[in-house]
C-alpha cells in the first residue's frame, strides 16, 4: 500500500483510500507513545526540515517530534530567524534547503499556495503542507477525522457541524473536503461576514444559525476566532459573537447526547468557547493534539518510509 | 518609398470595404486603393490569402520606460507591438516617475521617435503622483502631445476629484480613461471572489468592486459631458451598465482584454501567477458576457493591458505575486483564434474593435486605409497556425498564460507610417 501523491499539499489531492491507509498507519503509530521509550529506527538516516514562516507551537513541535520519535533527524527553521528575514525569497530559501538534501519539507506558510511553490522548486524532496494561508491544513484534518473515529464507529452518516470563521479557516477548508470525501454530512456555520462565496461546492450545508445547526450533531468543530477581525468590522464585538457564535452549554444541548467538542486549537476561551464546554466530558481537544503526532508520524512514514509506502 | 499591397482581402470598416483589392502606398500615405493597380516601380507586397487592415491599435499597454526598463522600454514594447501586428500604441503614466507632466511626455515620445518600431502615444496621469489628490497639468500635457488621461493602476476614489478630471478634459475634449476598482471593496483580493477564490482559499475581490466605479464615471460622464472610457471590463454587471448608458447616449465606452475573454477563474492551477491580472480572471459566465458584447457592439475595443514583469515579481506566492500578463504578441491571435476562426464576428468587426474605434475614441486619425490617410497596414495570414511560445518573445518579459496554446491567424507584416516595421518573411520584391 502506499499513497497516491508525491507530496502530501491538501485533502483535495488524497483519494479515500490514501486518507484511510494515513488512518490506519496512524492507529498503528500511537501505541509508540505510550511507551517508555517512544522511538523506534524506522526513519533512521532521514531528515526533515520543519520551514515555518508562521508562529506556531502546536504543529512545529507535533511534526518535529514525530520525526524524532521516527529516528528522523528534524531541524526547524522558522522565519523570524532565518534569511528570510533578510529578504531571501521564499523559491531561494527553498532551494537552499534543498541543496542539503532534506527527504522532507514541511512547511507553513501565510499564503496560500506556498506548498505547492516549494513543490515545483524541490523536486528531490517531499513536501508537507502544515498550513498554507487561509487554503488547506491536511494533517489537521486528519487527526480530526482519527479522533472522531475513535469516539465513533465511522465517519459516513455522521453530522458534523464546524463553526466559526469559515472563511480564513484552512481548517475548515481541509476538514470539509475529508469529511465530504468520507460520506459525513458537514454544516458549516458562522457570520455571513466570515463565510466564503459558494462554499456550498464542498457539498456542504451553510447556516447562520447556531443553534438551528447544531441540532442533532455528532460533532461539533469549533474554529479559532480572531481578535484583529473585530477591527475589520467582520463582527461587532467579542461579546456578541461569543452570543451568536460561541458554544455555551445552552447551545450544546442542542446536539445529540453523546456529541464530541472538537478544537483545533489555540484556544479563545470566553471568546468562541465556554472554558466549561473546553474542558468538560464532551471535550476531545487533547485527544486531538496526541493523534496529530501519530497522524503525522504516518504522514512521514508513508511518503518516506523504506519499502512500502515510498509511493511514486 | 513606395508600396504596392496586392490582391489582398482588404477588410477596412471605415470605408465598408470587405473585398480583394491591392492598396498603393506612397511617402506614408495611402496613394491609391483599388484592383489592378500597377506597380509603377513600387515594392510588391504579394498579399494573396492574406487579409489587409488598418493597422492594430492596442490602447492600453505598459512600457514601463522610465523606471523599470528591465521589465519593457518603449523599443523593445513596440517591438513586440509590431510583431504582433500592433502599428500603434497607447503607453500609461503609471511609471517612476510618473507621467503626469509635459517634461516626461516628451520624454517619452522622445525615446519612441528614436527607437519605436510602431507608433507609441502617450496617456497621461488624471492626478499628480497617481496620488489621486491633486489634478497634473492636463492642458500643459496636451501641449506635449497626449492623447488621454488615466490613472491606470491607481484608480482615483475620490469621486469629486474625479469629477474636475471630467470636466477639466473636455477642454481639450480627451478622454478620461479608468480603471475601475472602489479600492475598499476589492479588499486586497489577489483573485476574483467566486467559487473558485473559495476553492483555492485565496483572498477574493468581488466584480462590484468594477461595476460600482463603472456607474459613477457613468454618472459623472451624464452631468459633465465628458467622453468616459473604462478600461478592461471584466464582468457583465459593467457590461450591463456600459449598454444602459449607450442607450441613453452619453459618450461612454469600453475596452476588454483578451485574457477576460479566453480565461476565467476556474482556470487558475496550482497557483501559476501568470494567472493573475487585476481586474482578475472573472467567472465563466462573465467571459461569455465579454463574448456576447465584443459581438454585439457594447465592448468598443480589445486591448490588451501589457503588463511585463520580470521573475522577481512573478517567482513568488499567488498573494504576493504583482498583477498582470504581457499581451502585444498574443493579442491577436487569441482575438482571431476564439473570435474570428470560430464564427463569433466577422473580420470587419475585428478591425473596429481592434483599429477603428480605439482610433475614434482616441481621435488618433488612424484605423483607415482611406485615400490620403496615414498608410499604418496590418496584414494577417488567417489561417496561419502556432504554438504560442513566450520564450521568442520581442517583450523582455515572459509572463504570460498562454504558452503551449495553438493558435489560427496571426500578423505577418506591420507596416507603420509607410515603411515595414516588421515582417515575419522578409517582402519580396517585384
Amino acid at each position: 500500500m502506499s499513497l497516491s501523491c508525491k507530496h502530501l499539499l491538501g485533502i483535495e489531492e488524497l483519494t479515500v483510500a490514501d486518507i484511510e491507509l494515513i488512518l490506519n498507519t496512524a492507529r498503528s503509530f500511537r501505541e509508540i507513545g505510550e511507551r517508555p521509550v517512544k522511538k523506534v529506527p524506522t526513519l533512521r538516516g532521514r531528515s526533515v526540515i520543519n520551514l515555518f514562516f508562521e508562529a506556531s507551537t502546536r504543529t512545529r513541535s507535533s511534526f518535529e517530534l514525530a520525526a524524532k520519535r521516527l529516528s528522523a533527524d528534524a531541524v526547524n527553521v522558522s522565519a523570524s530567524s532565518s534569511s528570510v528575514s533578510k529578504g531571501e525569497s521564499l523559491i531561494d530559501t527553498a532551494q537552499t534547503l534543498q541543496s542539503m538534501k532534506p527527504d522532507v519539507i514541511v512547511v507553513r506558510h501565510p499564503d496560500a499556495g506556498a506548498s505547492h511553490l516549494l513543490a515545483r522548486y524541490c523536486r528531490e524532496s517531499r513536501i508537507v503542507n502544515a498550513g498554507d494561508g487561509r487554503h488547506e491544513h491536511p494533517t489537521q484534518a486528519l487527526l480530526d477525522a482519527m479522533t472522531i473515529l475513535e469516539r465513533k464507529p465511522r465517519l459516513d452518516g455522521l453530522h458534523v457541524v464546524i463553526v466559526g470563521d469559515i472563511s480564513h479557516s484552512r481548517v475548515a477548508r481541509s476538514n470539509a473536503l475529508l469529511l465530504r470525501k468520507m460520506e459525513a454530512s458537514v454544516t458549516v456555520c458562522g457570520p455571513p461576514t466570515l463565510m466564503p462565496v459558494d462554499f456550498e461546492r464542498y457539498g456542504v450545508e451553510v447556516s447562520f444559525d447556531m443553534r438551528s445547526a447544531l441540532q442533532d450533531a455528532d460533532v461539533v468543530m469549533m474554529l479559532r476566532a480572531q481578535f484583529e477581525r473585530q477591527q475589520e468590522s467582520f463582527f461587532p464585538s467579542i461579546k456578541e459573537y461569543f452570543d451568536l457564535y460561541g458554544l455555551s452549554k445552552q447551545k450544546m444541548k442542542r446536539a445529540k447526547p453523546d456529541a464530541i467538542i472538537m478544537h483545533p486549537g489555540p484556544l479563545n476561551r470566553g471568546v468562541e468557547i465556554d472554558p466549561e464546554m473546553a474542558d468538560g466530558e464532551y471535550s476531545v481537544i487533547l485527544e486531538q493534539v496526541t493523534n496529530g503526532l501519530a497522524v503525522r508520524m504516518a504522514v512521514l512514514y508513508l511518503l518516506i518510509g523504506s519499502g512500502e509506502g515510498v509511493g511514486i | 518609398m513606395k508600396l504596392l499591397i496586392r490582391g489582398g482581402r482588404l477588410v477596412d470598416p471605415s470605408q465598408g470595404l470587405d473585398e480583394v483589392t491591392d492598396v498603393m502606398v506612397e511617402e506614408g500615405e495611402v496613394a491609391a486603393v483599388g484592383g489592378g493597380l500597377p506597380d509603377r516601380g513600387a515594392q510588391v507586397i504579394e498579399a494573396s490569402g492574406l487579409v489587409v487592415t488598418p493597422g492594430l491599435i492596442d490602447m492600453h499597454v505598459h512600457l514601463r520606460e522610465p523606471g523599470r526598463e528591465d521589465k519593457e522600454t518603449v523599443e523593445s514594447g513596440s517591438r513586440a507591438a509590431a510583431a504582433g501586428g500592433f502599428s500603434s500604441v497607447v503607453c500609461m503614466p503609471n511609471t517612476d516617475p510618473v507621467i503626469d507632466n509635459e517634461a516626461t511626455v516628451r520624454f517619452v515620445r522622445g525615446q519612441a521617435q528614436a527607437a519605436a518600431a510602431a507608433n507609441v502615444f502617450v496617456a497621461g496621469a488624471i492626478s499628480k503622483g497617481l496620488a489621486g489628490k491633486q489634478l497634473s497639468e492636463i492642458g500643459e500635457m496636451v501641449k506635449g502631445g497626449i492623447v488621454a488621461v488615466t490613472d491606470d493602476g491607481r484608480p482615483v476614489m475620490n469621486s469629486q476629484l474625479m469629477r474636475r478630471a471630467f470636466e477639466y478634459a473636455r477642454i481639450f475634449d480627451i478622454p478620461v480613461l479608468d480603471h475601475c476598482e472602489d479600492l475598499d471593496l476589492g479588499g486586497g483580493g489577489c483573485m476574483n471572489e467566486s467559487s473558485a477564490s473559495t476553492r483555492l482559499g485565496l483572498a477574493g475581490h468581488h466584480s462590484i468592486a468594477e461595476e460600482i466605479q463603472a456607474v459613477r464615471d457613468i454618472l459623472l460622464s451624464r452631468i459633465t459631458g465628458c467622453r468616459a472610457h473604462i478600461m478592461h471590463l471584466s464582468c457583465r454587471g459593467s457590461l450591463q451598465q456600459v449598454r444602459r448608458a449607450k442607450d441613453e447616449g452619453l459618450g461612454v465606452t469600453c475596452e476588454a482584454a483578451p485574457h477576460h475573454f479566453t480565461l476565467c477563474d476556474e482556470d487558475i492551477r496550482d497557483y501559476d501567477t501568470n494567472f493573475k491580472m487585476h481586474p482578475p480572471l472573472r467567472t465563466q459566465d462573465d467571459v461569455e458576457a465579454i463574448l456576447e458584447g465584443l459581438a454585439d457592439g457594447s465592448i468598443d475595443c480589445i486591448a490588451s493591458d501589457h503588463a511585463p514583469h520580470t521573475s522577481l515579481e512573478k517567482d513568488v506566492t499567488f498573494p504576493q505575486a504583482a498583477n498582470g500578463i504581457i499581451g502585444l504578441e498574443t493579442s491577436l491571435p487569441l482575438a482571431w483564434d476564439r473570435l474570428v476562426a470560430s464564427g463569433r464576428i466577422s473580420p470587419s468587426r475585428l478591425v473596429e474593435l481592434m483599429s477603428v474605434n480605439p482610433s475614434r475614441i482616441l481621435k488618433l486619425e488612424r484605423g483607415t486605409l482611406r485615400r490620403g490617410a496615414v498608410a499604418d497596414v496590418t496584414l494577417i495570414d488567417p489561417q496561419k497556425r502556432q504554438v504560442v511560445d513566450p520564450s521568442r518573445f520581442r517583450s523582455k518579459s515572459r509572463n504570460c498564460p498562454f504558452a503551449g496554446w495553438e493558435l489560427q491567424g496571426a500578423a505577418v507584416m506591420t507596416i507603420v507610417a509607410g515603411r515595414v516595421a516588421w515582417a515575419l518573411d522578409p517582402p519580396k520584391s517585384g
